[in-house]
């Protein structure tokens, strides 16, 4: 079998939620190694797709196959490969950032919990906060370490639902730079937002999801395309607020809470 | 999957067993109201009640393990609940874990708390002069008893947490577990209610319970007070657990 199977396939697939008809007939393919953004507004459905490829929902109808296998009938092979973020951070607040990410280390029966911990944490750049209980973090430090349980295991696929949704420029910078990290070691990421510059900015692909279907799908110079031709006009380059907040920022040195190492802080 | 069912369990019961031992504050709340109620009674009301034993502390202390329980177990239906509404349920349940090994986790912590609970409300009966000539294997009857008692009381509790909307609704079930034993033998002897309370007090099953573990204490023989209890348990527990399970498979899919 030489044909590459898409780490993500979705067909027909319908949900309701009583008498709301959430999905009316959803299809698309993730190929591996790709990042995929679903876009859409609030309750256009996003969740609810990444949910029922995450084996937490059953769709009414259709089908949804994760490297290959059925979600309805080879649940436990499907969360064998993948990974889930979902929409809010869901981090154990008694733990500490350390004892979270040996949590989930040991749940993946992973040989020494410790290590792959540590190298997360430095990688998220957690390390100063690891023996510190959770509910002290910020949003931004708990979104990381979220994220970071999530590469545990090192799952081929990963659904990372609104990663960025309540996190401060920085933050987002950071939870990016992850995700293009990720996807450069060849895992694949579908990613749903509500911030078209964040599918801009990632995605390789980005699905638009509106009234229950996926209305266009393609890469963003296909979706451009879509459009009247680009007028040349002329005007003035203001630097937007996010990039002066940046700038300030990064001149006021260090700040443990910064993004990931790499991102906003130049060293 | 089941292959890791134990394992997993053990991880996941640690886990919470941490919230536990982070947060001394539940078992204490646990242990203080029953100690406070068991003050109250032996010192202030125990004068004007005759039980026909001359040591009121060991009339009482059975029905003040059962309420200690019951508000033991609404503590299991709030962390359950807060488990669920983190959002954490759903990560474990997206992974390759054996689903079940969540549940259990609580279960059994829900046991240790207990169990820790109870020694602790114990130890304060045997200071205000609780005694008991029970030898190693009458403690075990009772512990017993308390151990069927606790499984059928949290499995109720997973089902509040479960299917709760708002973190009081989470706990409310408890408070009528909590104040059944008032309608029972556990204070006053059942003779002396009007013959209406007389006969739900005598028929339900604190009542069983109390007086089987009252007479386990005293060593007098149990008679059919302990097969009655022991029925109760079990059968609340067999319902709670085929409740429960239903409840579960209907949250997570």
């Amino acid at each position: 079998m030489t044909a590459q199977v898409p780490a993500v396939h979705v067909q027909g697939l319908e949900k309701s939620y009583e008498e709301l008809r959430v999905l009316r007939g959803v299809d698309f393919d993730v190929a591996r190694g790709s990042i995929f953004a679903l876009l859409g507004s609030n309750g256009a459905g996003k969740t609810t797709i990444v949910n029922i490829l995450a084996t937490l929902l059953k769709p009414d109808a259709g089908t949804a196959r994760v490297s290959g296998f059925d979600v309805a009938t080879h649940a436990a092979d499907v969360r064998q490969s993948i990974s889930l973020t979902g929409q809010f951070a869901a981090v154990d607040e008694v733990l500490s950032g350390r004892e979270n990410l040996v949590l989930v280390a040991r749940l993946r029966h992973l040989k020494d919990p410790g290590p792959i911990a540590d190298a997360l944490l430095e990688r998220f750049a957690l390390a100063d906060a690891a023996e510190r209980r959770v509910s002290t973090y910020s949003g931004g430090m708990r979104r990381r370490l979220d994220i970071a349980m999530s590469l545990i295991g090192n799952p081929p696929v990963i659904f990372l639902d609104e990663p960025t949704t309540g996190l401060d420029p920085q933050g987002r910078l950071g939870v990016w730079q992850a995700v293009r990290d990720l996807a450069e070691a060849g895992t694949t990421v579908l990613l749903t937002t509500q911030h078209l510059d964040e599918a801009e900015h990632l995605a390789d692909r980005i699905a638009i999801l509106h009234e229950g279907r996926i209305i266009q799908n393609g890469t963003l110079t296909e979706l451009k395309q879509l459009h009247p031709p680009a007028r040349v006009e002329y005007v003035e380059k203001q630097p937007t607020l996010e990039d002066i907040f940046l700038a300030i920022v990064a001149e006021d040195g260090t700040d443990s809470d910064a993004a990931i190492p790499g991102t906003a802080t130049d060293e | 999957m089941t292959k890791h069912f134990v394992g997993d369990t053990a991880i996941l019961t640690g886990r919470s067993l941490r919230h536990i031992t982070r947060s001394m504050d539940t078992i204490i709340t646990t242990a203080v109201t029953p100690i406070a109620m068991m003050l109250l009674f032996v010192y202030v009301f125990g004068g004007a009640i005759s039980t026909g034993m001359d040591n009121y502390v060991n009339y009482l202390l059975p029905g003040i393990l059962l309420i200690t329980i019951a508000s033991g177990t609404a503590y299991t239906s709030y962390r359950l609940f807060m488990d669920m509404k983190s959002g954490i349920f759903e990560r474990f349940h997206s992974m390759p874990i054996t689903r079940s090994s969540v549940l259990w986790a609580h279960v059994l912590t829900s046991l240790v708390a207990n169990m820790t609970s109870l020694v602790v409300v114990v130890l304060a009966a045997v200071l205000m002069g609780f005694r008991s000539g029970a030898g190693v294997l009458t403690w075990l009857a009772v512990v017993g008893v308390l151990v069927l008692f606790t499984l059928a009381l949290t499995w109720l509790a997973v089902i509040a947490g479960l299917s709760a909307k708002t973190v009081d609704g989470a706990g409310a079930f408890a408070y009528p577990l909590i104040f059944l034993p008032f309608i029972s033998s556990a204070f006053v002897p059942t003779e002396t209610m009007p013959r209406a309370v007389r006969a739900f007090a005598e028929n339900q099953p604190a009542t069983s319970i109390v007086n089987a573990i009252r007479d386990l204490f005293a060593q007098r023989p149990v008679g059919t007070d302990i097969w009655i209890a022991l029925a109760w348990c079990v059968g609340i527990l067999i319902v709670a657990y085929m409740w429960a399970m239903v409840t579960y498979r209907r949250r997570i899919s």
